[in-house]
């Protein structure tokens, strides 16, 4: 379903900052911003929450030791105990090292397919770019325009006076 | 700090300019434009020597690899006394190399090392390659390389109820290599995503767009993303660190773990993981030295990344060198008679000449990176990266055959004589190696243009902030006192 977006474009990350702490001290909800590279500081002055993958990481590495270990003790203690040099069949020690690669092996695939899921991307996916060479040295602001409250005026004054390159209105699907 | 006066700040001395890791200012455009330039422009010369090369070296592989399949490793020169060789040694030099691209990736972007922006990229595609050549080695030593996948766990088992040994850590090795592989890729293939998309936009034929466009995933810089794809990074290089100290830590477990002397050790691990970082740094030298006189990236690979990476070198070089000494000390301290021959037959012995190659590669060569005009030129530190690889290939040489090959009984002791298909592999591998590597710097962004991007406009950032303090230092100071 396409909506209506307020497109400004900018060429240094300093102008698209201004603008960003602009529109939100007028109290513009800014829909989202787009640059060819993370810009610093750019998660505050968007106000944007910090994300809860860590949590992810920290619940998959959770789960991925207690499985080694489980699976370690099963086979070594339960299913089929071997005498190995004398040494215990609880040799708990010698399951660290399994137990730590499979930690970090699950650990780490859940936090990507995490973010992969969380951010919608996919492999194949079309990407939605509200102006061309936003990969390139384009940074945009887009804010959503969605009802009559939204004054163009303002906002054309606002971004034109933080250093927006170009404004434009686009019907698309972000 | 109090109140801090005009004056007082205008005297106090000035900070160091920052450090510069792209040489001239730099547009956003003309980075992309850069970067993307040896993809789409038909190779030089100097690519496809090397390539030449390269190839020649993986059709050897190619048919090593089918004798040996077709004959048993009886073609290679191993035998009741010495059982592992050039395969184990292989590997363990292969896995090292892997290394420094995961420091580099991981451990630096941890530290915050900015330098690493111009070479992460190419460092992790050579831990890839390398922990391809790697995991080869012990497959080709199986004898029966298609029964491989008996070493891993699998459900229902179908060989009885018989597991393998969880308790050996040539099985800890399995997991360590296999998680490392892994996580390595796609490490490497989230960095890749928002270059993909750069590239995808900037296709003009069908077939690449639909390429770029398939990998990068929709990537449309979308800053929500990037603030995730930035944790996840941040999370991801917090896990590959210590994975990748545990990786050699475990490969050197081989070794420790078991009785032959020269080889039960406790001071394995760190020794090792120092070692691999060495060796690492090494080939990462080689390579980039290659790349930046093939490619022409001389604006990003500054004689300012090659001067850390040399400094990386001397010091894992002097860590390696004491690791040495610290062996034989305790050869001569511990009180272990048969200790104590093995390091004498080290130095002494039928194979002293690897053993002295070794010191003079390892031990030696690292101190001439102490002076400034050895880092400044390029030629010295490419022979130096040169002498590195091989100086580390030999440690592992000395370690493991000269291990073997005396050890308990007398009566078992034997030599070992490498044959053309030991010497054919090696080479095969070093051919696979630099095949893939040359591959990716024509078909893939070997730097990383995002990242470049970010540290680019950073110092350009930092510049304007220096000039607006030099111009205007009333309005500066009273900024400062008013956080004061």
């Amino acid at each position: 379903m396409p909506s209506k977006f307020v497109v400004a474009t900018f060429l240094d990350p300093d102008s698209l900052l201004a603008a960003v702490r602009t529109l939100r001290v007028h109290s513009f909800p800014i829909y989202d911003v787009y640059s060819p590279y993370p810009v610093h500081h750019l998660d505050s002055a968007m106000g944007l929450r910090r994300t809860r993958l860590p949590w992810v990481t920290f619940c998959a590495g959770l789960t991925g030791t207690t499985l080694a270990l489980s699976f370690l003790f099963y086979t070594t203690i339960l299913d089929w105990p071997m005498n190995v040099g004398g040494k215990p069949d609880n040799s708990t020690l010698a399951f660290v090292p399994i137990s730590f690669e499979l930690t970090v092996l699950i650990g780490g695939l859940s936090t990507v397919a995490a973010l992969l899921f969380r951010a919608r991307l996919f492999p194949g996916k079309k990407e939605r770019l509200p102006v061309p060479s936003l990969t390139d040295d384009t940074f945009a602001l887009v804010l959503r325009r969605r009802n009559d409250h939204f004054d163009p005026l303002l906002v054309a004054r606002l971004l034109t006076s933080s250093g927006a390159r170009e404004i434009c209105e686009i019907e698309a699907q972000l | 700090m109090s109140v801090m006066t005009a004056t007082s700040v205008s005297t106090a001395p000035q900070l160091l300019p920052p450090p510069r890791w792209v040489d001239e200012d730099v547009s956003l455009q003309q980075i992309t434009d850069d970067i993307s330039r040896p993809m789409e422009a038909r190779p030089g010369k100097g690519w496809w020597i090397c390539f030449a090369f390269a190839l020649a070296g993986l059709i050897d592989l190619v048919v090593m690899v089918t004798w040996l399949f077709a004959k048993g490793i009886g073609v290679w020169g191993l035998n009741n006394s010495v059982g592992w060789a050039f395969a184990i040694t292989n590997f363990v030099f292969w896995i090292g190399i892997g290394h420094a691209g995961t420091l580099i990736s991981a451990i630096l972007l941890l530290f915050r090392q900015q330098w690493r922006t111009s070479i992460n990229r190419s460092a992790e595609a050579m831990t890839i390659m390398a922990v391809m050549c790697a995991g080869m080695f012990p497959l080709l030593h199986l004898g029966r390389p298609w029964d491989a996948y008996f070493i891993f766990p699998y459900f229902p088992n179908q060989r009885g109820p018989l597991w393998v040994n969880f308790r050996s850590p040539l099985v800890w090795d399995v997991f360590a290599i296999s998680t490392y592989f892994t996580i390595s890729l796609v490490f490497w293939f989230l960095g890749l995503v928002p270059d993909l998309a750069t590239l995808r936009d900037r296709a003009t034929g069908r077939i690449k767009k639909f390429i770029f466009g398939f990998l990068s995933m929709g990537w449309n810089g979308s800053f929500r993303t990037w603030a995730r794809y930035e944790m996840v990074s941040l999370i991801l290089a917090g896990l590959a660190t210590p994975l990748v100290l545990s990786v050699h830590s475990i490969v050197s477990m081989d070794f420790a773990t078991s009785l032959v002397p020269g080889w039960h050790a406790t001071i394995f691990p760190p020794y090792f993981v120092a070692g691999a970082i060495y060796s690492g740094f090494g080939m990462v030298l080689t390579l980039l030295i290659i790349t930046r006189q093939t490619m022409h990236l001389e604006r990003y690979i500054t004689m300012q990344h090659l001067d850390r990476m040399a400094k990386v070198t001397m010091l894992t070089g002097m860590i390696v060198s004491y690791a040495y000494a610290t062996e034989f000390f305790s050869a001569w301290y511990g009180g272990n008679l048969y200790e104590r021959y093995h390091f004498i037959n080290r130095a002494t012995g039928p194979y002293a000449w690897c053993f002295y190659l070794m010191v003079l590669c390892n031990v030696i060569t690292p101190h001439f990176l102490w002076f400034k005009q050895a880092r400044s030129s390029v030629a010295v530190l490419f022979i130096v990266s040169i002498l590195v690889n091989i100086g580390m290939w030999f440690e592992r040489f000395v370690i493991i055959v000269v291990g073997l090959h005396r050890a308990f009984l007398p009566s078992a002791w034997g030599m070992f004589y490498p044959t053309r298909y030991d010497i054919g592999l090696l080479v095969g591998s070093f051919g696979l190696f630099f095949t893939l590597f040359l591959l990716f710097i024509r078909v893939l962004p070997m730097i990383a243009m995002w990242e470049i991007k970010g540290v680019a406009a950073n110092s350009a950032h930092i510049a304007k902030i220096s000039k607006i303090a030099r111009y205007y230092p009333a309005e500066e100071n009273s900024e400062v006192a008013m956080n004061a």
